[in-house]
């Protein structure tokens, strides 16, 4: 089991100071990934997608994948359950719910029985940022994060990306990428930026493939620092004006009681921040319009707008199981335990 | 007891000005000669005292922290107050404050004495810090003049601040009638719901929810503000481990209108800064939170020029099942007694070239006077047989492993460090010999 090793250092600087050691397969942040591991997981994922099911099967074929799910989630664990399944693993699903966790079992603890009853890689889903680096650091397994907290969601970023590629570059979405891949594309994300995962693992990989992120929304849900997250990120406030820049568009969940909390008005922000037909076709007639579930409509989307013709979503849906295939593979298939 | 005594070493007393080479008399557990070199080996003969040479070491008061938790009585799995003042010793300290946040809150004179009594079994000298209101609850104020007369040093509702205006208010007076200063830790608990590292750009990207620098200081500016309000009492504020440049700015300004505010930094404010978070390693997370690099090094101006009166450690001993869970869940704090003086040479005295002698007055002879500790943090004759040995040169590694505290949740575990603890002695008995 890799260790956490202490390190002396004097001096205090942008690296952690102790450098602890993950699985090579393991993708707990979309920043463990170089443009080369990038290019290599949309490679895969294309190969995988249309790969014939029967040698597609033996790729892992009865690996032991295990799913911690300590939050529900309809899209994510399921292409993550269909990706294993595709690829002939056996999978087993734990839920908080309905196991020991509820009795008070630790994240560790829980892990540590996860190996031993044979789990070769664990997806977790968990409710706090940073969870995946604890369960990382007590099991030495592949480990890969299906969104942590407001933290990150990597792997909605990637098939996030692949859907972006499929429609800047069409074909030649599964070729390798650089810092240029995207150069000229503005995606703007809206909505709850400060709780969403997903925002922050798009913010932090779209600007390395040349991309622009645009991030709007109120300032209660949106604060100023969101900018400082990494390079090639702004704030524009006004939906409007982000929309004309934009050729694409993201829209995360509003989540109502969180509104409530904040003191904000639905309405009003409905009315500065909806993506609805009137909107889209006056300022992104020709913008992809993409969300990563579950929608609210009627709230921050119509209905129009998703099942409207610039809607991604359901491609959005599609490629995860592509991605998630990509990564599974990539997660037991990586060799030895090496630091990243 | 046996009479000691320490000679051949270079004496550092900060509270009378040595710093030079003196030979020391420890008897009946007070200092009761210093004298030049050679002066006092008639006491070898005449007392029969053991004789500790000291050369190439710096004999200094044995050091005071005024801001440690011991965990008793009711958390002693993560400490006791035995293992704590066994890391206290080791670390070079002869005094330790304990905060009452245990379990009960150390809220009556019962516990203040029982924390005291020598079935504690204490290394060092332990000297209670109790609740300032009962049950910390920010209510009632506890029974001031019954809990200085049972030892208490200091009243302070530590971890949960006293937030009301009004019952602030009443806290300064009744101690500054009972001639206690109070302690605050100051967290506008309002503004800190839900966060577990500071407020900024890092907090963001790591998705944590952020402490910001105002939940400090707007709560020292309020308390600053009834202090000056309450002129004619007098009362005596002590602000617990500050850690950002507004707070201490409004102290630098509360000293000038001649307001009785002092302060302390702990180590790890002016060592290490919110980067230290790193990949949500819980060593690095405490309360108040690591701050930004700006802040860090605002505490490092604020000790040089003398803005802070003291250095705490602010010893906050978790086991390790609490601290290796999730960021959020795992409890704030780190242990801090044994790097304390080899983290105040390495990052004071060899990288800001303070004075060793400013060194120690701020690790004994400060913090001694913050708390009125009479006879603590000097080695003036007639002072308690307090005694510190170290080589200030040495350079050493420390390993959380061989740590005497219960616990060995720190973020300085295998750094280099410099002056290694030789001898302590604690009222004229040696407690720690390396």
């Amino acid at each position: 089991m890799p260790k956490t090793k202490p390190k002396p250092r004097k001096t205090p600087s942008s690296s952690p100071q102790q450098t602890s050691f993950h699985h090579p397969g393991s993708l707990l942040s979309v920043n463990d990934l170089a443009l080369e591991d990038i290019g290599h997981v949309l490679k895969l994922a294309s190969v995988l997608e249309t790969e014939d099911p029967l040698k597609r099967m033996k790729r892992l074929f009865k690996r032991r994948v295990s799913l911690l799910f300590y939050e529900s989630s309809t899209r994510t664990r399921t292409s993550f359950e269909l990706a294993a399944k595709q690829l002939g693993a056996d999978t087993v699903l734990v839920s908080a719910l309905s196991s020991s966790i509820e009795k008070g079992e630790s994240l560790k603890d829980t892990g540590i029985t996860l190996r031993a009853l044979g789990a070769e890689c664990i997806i977790l889903r968990h409710p706090n940022s940073g969870a995946p680096y604890v369960l990382s650091r007590a099991t030495g397994l592949p480990i890969l994060n299906a969104g942590d907290g407001m933290h990150e969601h990597p792997s909605q970023a990637l098939l996030d990306l692949r859907t972006i590629l499929q429609h800047v570059r069409g074909a030649k979405a599964a070729g390798p990428v650089s810092e240029t891949t995207l150069k000229g594309v503005t995606v703007t994300i809206c909505g709850d930026i400060f709780h969403s995962r997903v925002a922050r693992s798009n913010m932090l990989l779209l600007p390395r493939l040349g991309a622009r992120v645009v991030l709007c929304g109120p300032s209660a849900l949106l604060p100023e620092t969101a900018a400082d997250a990494g390079p090639g990120i702004t704030i524009e406030r006004n939906f409007d004006q982000a929309l004309q820049q934009s050729q694409v568009v993201m829209m995360l969940r509003i989540q109502a009681e969180r509104l409530a909390g904040l003191n904000l008005d639905l309405d009003e922000y409905k009315l500065r921040y909806q993506a609805n037909a009137e909107r889209i076709a006056a300022h992104a007639s020709k913008a992809l319009i993409m969300h990563p579930g579950p929608i609210i409509r009627g709230l921050e989307m119509t209905s129009e707008v998703a099942d409207g013709p610039q809607s991604a979503i359901a491609e959005q849906v599609r490629n995860g199981v592509a991605i998630r295939m990509a990564l599974l593979v990539r997660a037991l298939t990586a060799k030895g335990k090496t630091s990243r | 007891m046996k009479p000691i005594l320490v000679r051949g070493g270079r004496l550092i007393d900060p509270s009378s000005g040595v710093d030079s080479p003196r030979d020391i008399l420890l008897k009946d557990s007070r200092v009761a000669a210093v004298d030049a070199p050679g002066k006092l080996n008639s006491a070898i003969r005449q007392d029969g005292a053991e004789v500790i040479e000291a050369k190439g070491l710096v004999v200094a008061p044995g050091l005071v922290d005024i801001h440690v938790h011991l965990r008793e009585p009711g958390q002693g799995h993560k400490e006791t107050i035995a293992t704590g003042t066994a890391a206290a010793a080791a670390g070079g300290f002869t005094t330790v404050c304990a905060m009452p946040n245990t379990t009960p809150v150390n809220d009556s004179p019962e516990i203040t004495r029982w924390m005291q009594s020598p079935e504690r079994n204490a290394q060092v000298r332990v000297f209670p810090i109790a609740a300032a209101t009962r049950g910390s609850m920010g209510e009632a104020l506890t029974e001031y003049g019954a809990l200085k007369a049972a030892g208490a040093v200091a009243v302070t509702d530590d971890g949960k601040p006293i937030l009301g205006d009004a019952i602030m208010r009443e806290t300064l007076i009744a101690a500054s009638r009972t001639g206690l200063p109070v302690i605050q830790h100051a967290e506008d608990t309002r503004m800190t719901g839900g966060c577990s590292m500071n407020a900024g750009a890092l907090a963001f990207r790591l998705g944590l929810r952020g402490m910001p620098v105002e939940a400090e200081s707007s709560l020292v500016e309020r308390d600053i503000r009834l202090v000056a309000e309450l002129k004619d009492a007098r009362p005596h504020l002590h602000v617990a481990h500050l850690s950002t440049a507004r707070a201490l700015d409004a102290v630098r300004r509360a000293r000038r209108n001649g307001l009785h505010v002092t302060c302390e930094v702990t180590p790890h404010h002016f060592v290490l800064n919110e980067e230290a978070v790193g990949e949500y390693h819980t060593h690095a997370k405490m309360n108040p939170p690591l701050r930004s690099e700006t802040d860090r090094q605002a505490m490092i101006e604020g000790i040089i020029e003398g803005a802070v009166d003291a250095l705490a450690t602010d010893h906050a001993p978790h086991a390790a099942h609490e601290k290796e869970q999730e960021f959020e869940r795992a409890p704030n704090g780190i242990t801090g007694l044994e790097t304390a003086l080899g983290l105040a040479i390495v990052w004071l005295h060899e990288k800001h070239k303070l004075p060793l002698s400013r060194v120690l007055a701020l690790l004994s002879t400060q913090p001694a006077a913050v708390l009125n500790l009479k006879g603590r943090g000097s080695l003036a004759v007639g002072s308690f047989a307090d005694v510190v040995l170290f080589d200030p040169k040495k350079q050493w590694i420390f390993h959380a492993a061989d740590s005497k505290s219960r616990s060995k949740n720190t973020p300085f575990d295998g750094w280099k460090l410099t002056g290694k603890v030789a001898l302590t002695i604690s009222e004229g008995r040696i407690v720690y010999r390396a």
